[in-house]
């Protein structure tokens, strides 16, 4: 018994008297056999290969193989059949389309393509979202930013037909085959909680720098939701109508076209819907591998700290999600981020009836009519003259605040002594204390973590993570960035429960907040990048900024649509029993809303581990900076370690803190 | 939804057309250029740029002279610098038009594949090194020689340097010996990397605005040494035989950085079929000083590269005049 107290992580040590009615909880009883286990094998383990970070005895060089790897591949890219006969094809095949779709954008020059857009919005989500589509790219234009607007958009056009292509296939597999979908549900899991930097890696060891890649990688960026919500759509029709369909005859294929498909629409749309922000996101990510267009102009900019430039081309970045989001939700209010994974919304069914009554021809004429403007507009690009350039005053408005806010406010210090304690007195004791950790401890701790919120698979893969990342060799880098995620992730949750506590409160202030974190929920995470760097300068304070911003309204709406589904009987006897607010919130929301809570966090740490790592950009250092050092040197070796480190990281972190029931309910 | 179908339907008609198109012959990727050059009947150049100001001022001026004297329509793409060969070996950019010497790269693309051409001396001369800030050498002279830096490790700490001197790195894509430097000569040191130049530029004015004694790699011709006076510190000297040994194993060097003549180097195809534009670009050369000049304008004066190009081109047509021939 008092080896099981000694072992394990102290948050679980109960006191003497109250052991043995904690014993009959199971979560109690998982510690204790996990307990002994750690008390046997750590002290053999630690006898073994010694006590502090990962022994190097247990690592395996993976650099060398992997130098010759991309060796060998730069060598033979020109000569090899699998490179002419294989790849070769894939990357021509985009590189076309891409070209294509291009083409045809410049053809139909500004006045076509806002006209159409329009339209398009117009037709799938109503007047609002086309009058939201007409102004953004009029925006785009004005900002100077219509060509590279108009390049990530054909790459973008591309990677999400691909995306719902290949999703929808896999979805179909997943919906009509029990076993297809117990395969493919992990590796779903998986994919949805890695970091977008991991997946650059691998495509650009294959097809060197350039759009190939960058749209490879946002296509297996972007497919997974969309075949995970078609397996789901498919798989949830109502055995009622499909008994229904049978007896009337209905072949397999009538049954699927005509019942399961339809049925599944509702899915079906919101993935189409996931696949695009989650396509936008990636494909402005993937302008460190070479992906052109906007992002590439963040890029650029961020490098210099030209945070005007990087903004110029960062507002065409959010107006473009904005209006791909309102255009493809249609009047779905729920933001796209965590729909996928709280109540599906509530789409109206008859909402698309009367539209679809307008024929072909006005559609053929309005299309006629959008590409004979654009011709009659001449002008291909957007007018030179039209645009107004917003680089220099807001590099001056960064200046002033830097002047201003950087430093020496009296009273509460400035933003550059804030990043700096924060550096100083949270992050760094936080890093050391991680990197001192036994090697056996943290994996103990782990295993434990895991087991109590989840089962005893979820412990053993996230492990199993760990322990991977301690072979490849990138324990303690890990160990810094997991300090950063960690530091983020409280940051997160103390502001977002606060956040939600109030909202659930006051229907007032939750009207107010909606647009805001839905606004918040469609941004890419690369636009998060350019404020924070103006405020908190470079380094791991702004990366963590940028990280708790991003997970912060995805925090907010789980745990406040968890925290106002409590039972109004239960809070109403504990009101009649004369418990305080403060008391109901204790003792009666939060118990009901546990799920809700943990998959707040579960959501937390998988969005800001994802933004910590691209943090690698603006001096994040530890697993991101390897990336970003893999890539800048064509040293793909300790990319690949690196990201795989990362994505074990992910893995790890996901299946700590997930809750035992699985997340669709 | 019918609307969205028959669009998603249609454009992956457009790629199967595409994958057919390519037929089933051989489809050499590394002869695949950027979908976007070239389009709706423009001639287009693509320019790899770097992040470095001098890199920018280059290409601010080719674009400059390319779009108004030539006709061209320029892109520019950041591609870090090793990556940019592999990327100009592909012919997905057209020119990189300063390269600080990259001789693995160089073997490997110009002498053996030859799918990339040496485009002549940009007409700077570059050199890496040490150093520190002007203040603290005046009130030290004795740091200026590397065998005395262990004396000032103390001082020169910084919050990531785990308890050793910090030397002060930049972008992770740099030149850079430091690392081995640091191991071979025995300093109490650690190389820190800022991530970017930017990064490192804004450390080092943080620093000098509050007088503080720092070390840093760092490179000439740039701009920042007429905000921020530095001296560099002497490494021991650089020499053939060292050279030699660093070329065999990169981890032994232990001597001073070379002073290298700044490279342009262009993808063999585009010599061939570039033009006006590769005759252009193989011409282009000019001085330290003219430069500094365009990297002057674009950095301190904070003038977009366009405009910082326009004034120079004005002013100094006896220079490029000589590149359009």
């Amino acid at each position: 018994m008092s080896t099981a107290t000694t072992a394990v992580p102290p948050r679980a040590v109960a006191p003497p008297g109250r052991l043995r009615t904690a014993l009959r909880r199971p979560a109690a009883r998982k510690l204790l056999l996990l307990g002994i286990v750690t008390a046997v094998l750590a002290p053999l383990a630690a006898a073994r290969w010694g006590s502090g970070a990962w022994p190097d005895a247990l690592t395996v060089d993976l650099a060398g193989p992997l130098g010759r790897a991309n060796d060998w591949i730069i060598d033979n890219r020109d000569g090899h059949w699998l490179f002419l006969y294989f790849f070769g094809h894939i990357s021509n095949a985009i590189i076309t389309s891409v070209r294509g779709v291009y083409l045809v954008l410049l053809a139909l020059g500004w006045a076509g393509v806002t006209a159409g857009a329009s339209l398009l919005a117009w037709r799938l989500a109503g007047v609002r979202a086309a009058v939201t589509a007409l102004a953004s790219f009029a925006v785009c234009g004005l900002l100077g930013m219509w060509v590279p607007t108009m390049r990530t958009l054909a790459l973008m056009i591309v990677a999400v037909a691909a995306s719902v292509a290949v999703g929808a296939l896999l979805g179909l597999a997943g919906g009509l085959s029990d076993r297809m979908f117990r395969a493919m549900r992990p590796v779903l899991d998986t994919m949805q909680a890695l970091p977008a930097f991991a997946y650059l890696l691998p495509v650009v060891l294959v097809f060197g720098i350039g759009v190939a890649p960058a749209v490879l990688a946002t296509v297996v960026y972007a497919a997974p939701p969309m075949a995970r919500l078609t397996a789901m759509g498919l798989r949830g029709t109502d055995q009622g109508v499909l008994e229904a369909v049978d007896s009337l005859g209905a072949t397999g294929r009538q049954r699927l076209l005509t019942a399961r498909l339809p049925l599944a629409r509702r899915e079906l749309l919101l993935g189409v819907n996931q696949s695009i922000m989650m396509a936008l996101s990636m494909a402005v990510i993937a302008s460190v591998i070479g992906a052109d267009g906007l992002g590439d102009r963040v890029y650029q900019a961020l490098s210099t700290v030209d945070v005007g430039s990087a903004l110029a081309a960062g507002i065409p970045i959010v107006l473009l999600a904005i209006v791909l989001d309102r255009t493809t939700a249609g009047h779905r209010s729920v933001g796209s981020r965590s729909a996928g994974l709280g109540a599906p919304p509530a789409v109206a069914g008859g909402g698309w009836a009367p539209r679809r009554t307008r024929t072909l021809t006005t559609w053929a004429v309005a299309i006629a009519a959008v590409v004979a403007l654009g011709r009659a507009a001449g002008a291909k690009s957007w007018p030179d003259h039209w645009t107004v350039a917003i680089a220099t005053p807001v590099n001056t408005a960064k200046d002033w605040m830097v002047d201003h806010l950087y430093s020496g406010i009296p009273g509460i210090g400035g933003t550059a002594d804030w990043a700096a304690h924060y550096t100083g007195w949270v992050l760094d004791p936080l890093r050391d204390g991680l990197q001192g950790l036994p090697w056996w401890g943290a994996l103990a701790l782990v295993a434990a973590l895991a087991w109590m919120i989840g089962t005893w698979r979820t412990a053993l893969t996230a492990t199993l993570s760990l322990a991977a990342i301690g072979v490849l060799g990138r324990w303690n880098v890990a160990m810094d960035t997991l300090s950063q995620v960690l530091a983020a992730v409280a940051v997160t949750l103390v502001a977002g429960f606060a956040i939600a506590v109030v909202a659930a409160r006051s229907p007032r202030v939750d009207r107010l907040l909606r647009p805001v974190l839905d606004v918040f929920q469609t941004m890419p995470q690369f636009v998060y990048l350019i404020p924070v760097v103006a405020l908190f300068g470079i380094g791991r304070a702004p990366a963590a900024a940028a990280a708790i911003v991003y997970a912060l309204p995805a925090v907010v709406r789980i745990v406040s649509q968890g925290l106002r589904q409590a039972d109004p009987a239960a809070l109403e006897s504990a009101r009649s029993l004369g418990a305080t607010g403060g008391q109901q919130l204790r003792q009666v929301q939060f118990p009901l809303a546990r799920a809700e809570l943990l998959l707040a966090v579960n959501q937390a740490v998988v969005l800001v581990l994802s933004v910590v790592i691209i943090g690698g950009l603006v001096g994040g250092g530890a697993l991101g900076y390897e990336v970003v050092f893999g890539l800048a040197q064509g040293d793909l070796a300790t990319g690949l370690m690196a990201g795989t480190a990362i994505a074990c990281l992910g893995l790890m972190l996901d299946r700590v803190t997930q809750p035992t029931k699985p997340k669709e309910g | 939804m019918r609307k969205a179908l028959i669009t998603a339907a249609a454009i992956g008609l457009t790629t199967v057309t595409a994958v057919t198109a390519t037929g089933c012959g051989a489809a050499d990727m590394t002869k695949q250029s950027s979908p976007y050059a070239n389009a709706a009947g423009t001639k287009t150049v693509t320019l790899s740029v770097q992040s470095w100001v001098g890199a920018r001022a280059n290409a601010a001026v080719a674009t400059y002279l390319l779009e108004h004297e030539l006709g061209y329509r320029v892109d520019t793409v950041q591609v870090d610098e090793v990556p940019a060969w592999d990327a100009l070996s592909q012919g997905r950019v057209d020119a990189i038009m300063e390269d600080w010497g990259h001789p693995d790269q160089e073997k490997r693309y110009v002498t053996q594949k030859k799918t990339v051409t040496d485009g002549g001396e940009l007409g700077v001369t570059g050199h890496i090194g040490w150093w520190v800030p002007k203040y603290f050498a005046d009130a030290h002279p004795d740091v200026l020689d590397w065998k005395n830096l262990n004396k000032y490790a103390a001082q020169m700490r910084g919050p990531e340097s785990g308890g050793k001197g910090q030397l002060l790195d930049g972008s992770p894509s740099y030149v850079t010996n430091d690392k081995a430097l640091v191991k071979n000569l025995k300093l109490d040191y650690q190389v820190v990397f800022a991530g970017s130049e930017a990064a490192q530029i804004t450390q080092i004015q943080q620093y000098a605005k509050d007088k503080k004694p720092f070390l840093t790699y760092w490179y000439e011709p740039q701009w920042l040494f007429n905000e921020v006076p530095m001296v560099e510190v002497k490494l021991p000297a650089y020499t053939d035989a060292c050279a030699e040994k660093g070329t065999a194993d990169p981890a032994t060097i232990d001597c001073a950085y070379p002073t290298t003549p700044l490279k342009k180097f262009l993808n063999t195809e585009f010599t061939k079929k570039g033009g006006k534009a590769a005759r252009f670009l193989k011409n282009f050369t000019w001085t330290k000083a003219d430069q500094n000049e365009v990297a002057q304008m674009i950095a301190e004066d904070k003038l977009p590269a366009d405009k910082a190009a326009e004034r120079w081109v004005h002013k100094h047509p006896e220079v490029w005049k000589k590149w359009l021939k």
